[in-house]
């Protein structure tokens, strides 16, 4: 389209070539709409995908930071076991008054009077709940520290914690926030001096489930995680591999080959709630099986990933050639030697690549474990498959559940720990991918 | 430990056999059948596969065997008491042999004369009883640990005695004509069927545990009161009452779902298909290379993500834009979205699906022959018309497979619904309000504690099976249909 004839600058009707209108401009727009509907799409998937990564990692990455209240404490004997009975009674170092010596601690770096009943009320509120713990371990520990004092570090409330990230907004009226504005003074003030901190949040990695938020962590779903991924590594790859190899290599075709090879494929696309459902019915209410325990949260996701280890088993071994097999035959191996010695080896990274993404799919699982009792208050290390425990998506469930403004904090730094784990995996099965693919 | 002591012998198996067939081969192997190693794994297959299996059997039956024997000596009456009663007397029996295990020899047999001050003695040593044990159960508990310890030296007995008797026999019958590397071959052959039915049995599982379940609810519930009931109201009975004055109608969970899965659809077709469109027609290699597997990455993050992300973000976004929306029109700053709604819920799960109907389409599009492609641009068409009126017709019927597979999947979508749906069961068609999914309704049922004998907890066995029946016949139908498509082209 060189030139555009108009009306209006040639009498057309005087030409006798007239271009014929084939609605190329049009057309052409046609074409660009098209194209940007399109480029549209891609950008709406990325840009919710960025929006959503954004969001958790924006609201996440204050969690694996703690506001930590470093001071002085005085184990006074008079608080702890005033009438000293504690060789007699093993009970006493147990039950002490601990809170009091932080709460003391922390007032006298601030200069209340201790008789001050509202003050010392609100100082106290400054501290986590978890601070009698951490000071009785201290103690029982080591009763050799009674009298002394010693700098300890710690733990404070979850509220203050909020407010010193600036999670709380201080220009709500006071009586509509959760922290005072004399804490808020106290808690200004402890940060000039340098005795209130953010310091490495360790706790989130180590500590189990718990009502208050700053003492909660993802320790015990870890452990169960762990637990739950070792008992689909172990049970569903050879289960996996072995079905695979005979549906692949022996299997006659006939009627039951293509009713399991329909089934598997329908298997893999059954909601993941009916696994939770069926291991429900089957492993605890028919076999007994005790709840909450990692080892039926490990097989329902066995079975949950077997289709996909198969269909990923089977097409990493359609893609070894023919030639191998018939190499090996013709030098007399036989079948089963062809196979496990020849043809399997050289599926191995597709295999494992499967695997690995299933392995992955079954990480962030979290619907089949509700059913069958992982959401569970655990605050306890797991020892055994057997004991109760959570899993990590389980975690991050209930505490997606929780109101507390510090809990959205730990929901989002869970989820960015459990988006790690699915990253490093997934980037294993890439490297594995590119380093040991083979192109035939 | 039994299994230790079986694989130990299966071990020890193993380095005999090799070593005969090595000795009887006289230092040049081709006397021999097979390679050593298949004799060693025979002896050791011979020695650890029965002694497994009669183990096996063996802890399946005899819980049920010893369990009849106690049974067997209890009193009359306590025989004729109520099978509930019965079971609740047997769990304190297990409770007494727990506890009695903890005492010494002395303790039991002063506790077998005065069972009054049993339960206090095991309070003492930390063991809880629920109730006031008998004289009889004292005397049952007993039993039972005098049973189940010499149940455990039996099994202990025989399964050693299996596993050696196997791998004597099978040492003995080691020769340079015996072809050991078929029998072996075989077993593998055998366990290599076993693992592909488990496919088959995951299968049969299903349907048969939410079968029975199912079946009891229906005894509870008439069938046609839960599949046209119109009122979803499980009202908790009080543990033990079983009481079903609660209406179990699934018609307003059924909406949910598939009002939800439509809103999802809504969202996830036309942004999938477009993308697979022109990452299929338009896109360079390169852009493609990078922009396919980010969109696959939306696949990859776990749905309770989807949901923390619905919950937190997109559903008080919407709030608080419709609030504005009805400030600026009406002067009136209400929010009509709700943070839970069938919106927000239908909008995050639109999100997650993007990359199942970008892919599958994208793999349908291109398996479209390259011939009708350079046809229809050879004649003059700009791609877009390529695509609208060749490509597309001719992948009709896959990219229809493919919606189909990514519906199934917003159907039984859990974790979103759970956190962005709301639980109001609501027949209405305002997707600004909560609704909620049978999905939400199966957790709701399931979570925190529960007997199986309550319709309320039946309940979800039975909006499993109507999950299943309906995901079913989609992948069914659509594994057709591509299938059907497939054969077209190839």
């Amino acid at each position: 389209m060189s030139q555009v004839v108009t009306p209006s600058a040639t009498p057309a009707a005087a030409r006798p070539r007239v271009r014929r209108d084939i609605g190329i401009k049009r057309r052409y727009a046609a074409e660009r709409r098209f194209r940007a509907y399109g480029i549209a799409a891609i950008l709406f998937g990325l840009v919710f995908l960025f929006m959503l990564l954004t969001s958790v990692v924006s609201k996440g990455y204050t969690a694996f930071q703690q506001t930590m209240i470093t001071v002085p404490i005085e184990f006074s004997e008079q608080v702890i076991d005033p009438n000293k009975e504690r060789a007699t009674n093993p009970q006493k170092l147990l039950t002490a008054n601990y809170p009091v010596l932080a709460r003391n601690a922390v007032a006298k770096v601030l200069g209340v009077a201790e008789n001050d009943r509202t003050k010392m009320r609100e100082v106290g509120q400054m501290l986590s709940d978890s601070v009698r713990a951490q000071l009785r371990d201290l103690v029982v520990a080591n009763p050799s520290i009674i009298g002394t004092t010693q700098s300890v570090r710690l733990l404070a409330a979850g509220d203050l914690d909020s407010a010193f990230k600036g999670q709380i907004d201080l220009d709500v009226t006071e009586s509509n926030r959760k922290i005072s504005d004399q804490q808020v003074g106290w808690m200004k003030q402890m940060a000039e001096a340098g005795t209130l901190a953010k310091h490495f949040n360790t706790g989130i990695f180590v500590n189990g489930a718990s009502s208050r938020p700053e003492a909660a962590g993802v320790g015990v779903a870890l452990i169960g995680s762990f637990y739950m991924m070792l008992i689909v590594l172990v049970l569903a790859l050879p289960i996996g591999v072995a079905a695979s190899i005979y549906l692949e290599e022996f299997a006659p075709k006939n009627r039951f080959t293509d009713l399991i090879e329909v089934n598997i494929n329908n298997l893999a696309a059954v909601p993941s709630i009916v696994y939770g459902l069926l291991g429900l019915a089957v492993f605890i209410n028919f076999m007994g099986l005790p709840r909450s325990a990692s080892l039926i949260g490990g097989l329902v996701l066995t079975l949950m990933t077997l289709p996909t280890i198969i269909i990923a088993t089977r097409a990493a071994l359609k893609a070894v050639p023919p030639s191998i097999r018939a190499a090996a035959l013709g030098l007399g191996a036989s079948k089963m030697q062809t196979i496990f010695h020849h043809v399997l080896p050289l599926a191995m990274p597709g295999i494992l690549t499967g695997t690995i993404i299933g392995l992955a799919h079954a990480l962030g699982e979290t619907a089949p474990l509700l059913l069958i009792g992982m959401v569970a208050f655990v605050a306890n290390y797991p020892t055994t498959p057997l004991d109760p425990s959570t899993a990590l998506p389980v975690q991050i469930y209930m505490w997606a559940n929780e109101a507390e403004r510090a809990f959205v904090e730990r929901t989002s730094g869970a989820i960015i720990i459990l988006l790690l784990f699915l990253i490093a995996m997934n980037v294993g099965a890439i490297l594995l991918r590119r380093r040991f693919e083979r192109r035939w | 430990m039994l299994l230790l002591t079986t694989a130990v012998i299966a071990i020890l198996g193993y380095l005999a056999g090799t070593r005969r067939a090595l000795a009887l081969s006289g230092g040049r192997s081709s006397n021999m059948h097979s390679r050593p190693g298949y004799y060693g794994s025979f002896v050791a297959v011979w020695a650890g596969l029965p002694a497994l299996l009669v183990l096996a059997i063996w802890l399946i039956v005899s819980p049920a065997v010893i369990n009849n024997v106690v049974r067997n000596d209890f009193p009359a009456d306590a025989l004729a008491e109520s099978a509930a009663t019965q079971s609740l007397n047997f769990g304190m029996i297990e409770g007494i042999a727990r506890g009695l295990n903890a005492l010494s020899a002395e303790e039991t047999a002063q506790a077998e004369r005065n069972p009054d001050e049993l339960r206090a003695l095991m309070g003492s040593r930390g063991v809880a009883i629920a109730g006031e044990p008998q004289p009889y159960m004292v005397k049952a508990a007993v039993d039972l640990n005098r049973l189940r310890a010499l149940n455990g030296w039996a099994t202990a007995f025989i399964v050693t005695l299996i596993a050696l008797i196997g791998g004597f026999v099978s040492y003995r019958m080691i020769k340079p004509r015996f072809r050991a590397r078929n029998r072996v071959e075989h077993v593998i052959l055998g366990s290599l069927i076993v693992a592909s039915s488990i496919a088959i049995l995951t299968t049969v599982g299903i349907v048969a545990s939410m079968l029975t379940e199912a079946t009891q609810f229906f005894h509870a519930v008439p069938a046609w009161e839960f599949f046209f009931g119109t009122v979803w109201d499980p009202r908790f009975a009080a543990a033990g009452s079983g009481g079903s004055e609660g209406q179990f109608g699934l018609i307003p969970l059924l909406l949910g779902t598939l009002y939800i899965g439509f809103v999802a659809m809504l969202f996830a077709v036309p942004v999938g298909l477009f993308s697979a469109i022109y990452m299929a027609e338009y896109a360079s290699p390169r852009l493609r290379a990078i922009v396919k597997p980010l969109l696959e990455v939306l696949a990859g993050i776990p749905t309770i993500v989807y949901g923390f992300f619905a919950l937190t973000t997109v559903g008080p976004f919407l709030r608080d834009i419709s609030a504005q929306i009805a400030g600026l029109t009406t002067g009136n700053y209400t929010s009509f979205i709700q943070a839970q709604s069938v919106l927000t819920a239908g909008f995050v799960m639109g999100i997650m699906l993007i990359p199942y109907v970008s892919s599958l389409s994208d793999d349908i599009i291109t398996a479209v022959p390259r011939a009708m492609r350079d046809g229809s641009l050879g004649l003059g068409a700009t791609r877009s018309e390529t695509v609208k009126r060749v490509i597309l017709p001719a992948a009709l019927p896959g990219i229809v497979g493919a919606i189909l597979m990514t519906a199934s999947r917003a159907i039984g979508e859990t974790m979103i619904v759970v956190l962005a749906a709301g639980v109001a069961a609501r027949m209405q068609l305002n997707p600004f309000e909560p609704m909620t999914t049978v999905t939400v309704k199966i957790v709701n049922q399931l979570t925190g504690d529960l007997e199986f004998t309550s319709p309320q907890t039946l309940v979800a066995f039975a909006l499993g099976i109507t999950l299943f029946a309906i995901t079913l016949c989609l992948n069914i139908y659509a594994l057709y249909i591509v299938r059907k498509y497939r054969e077209q082209y190839e």
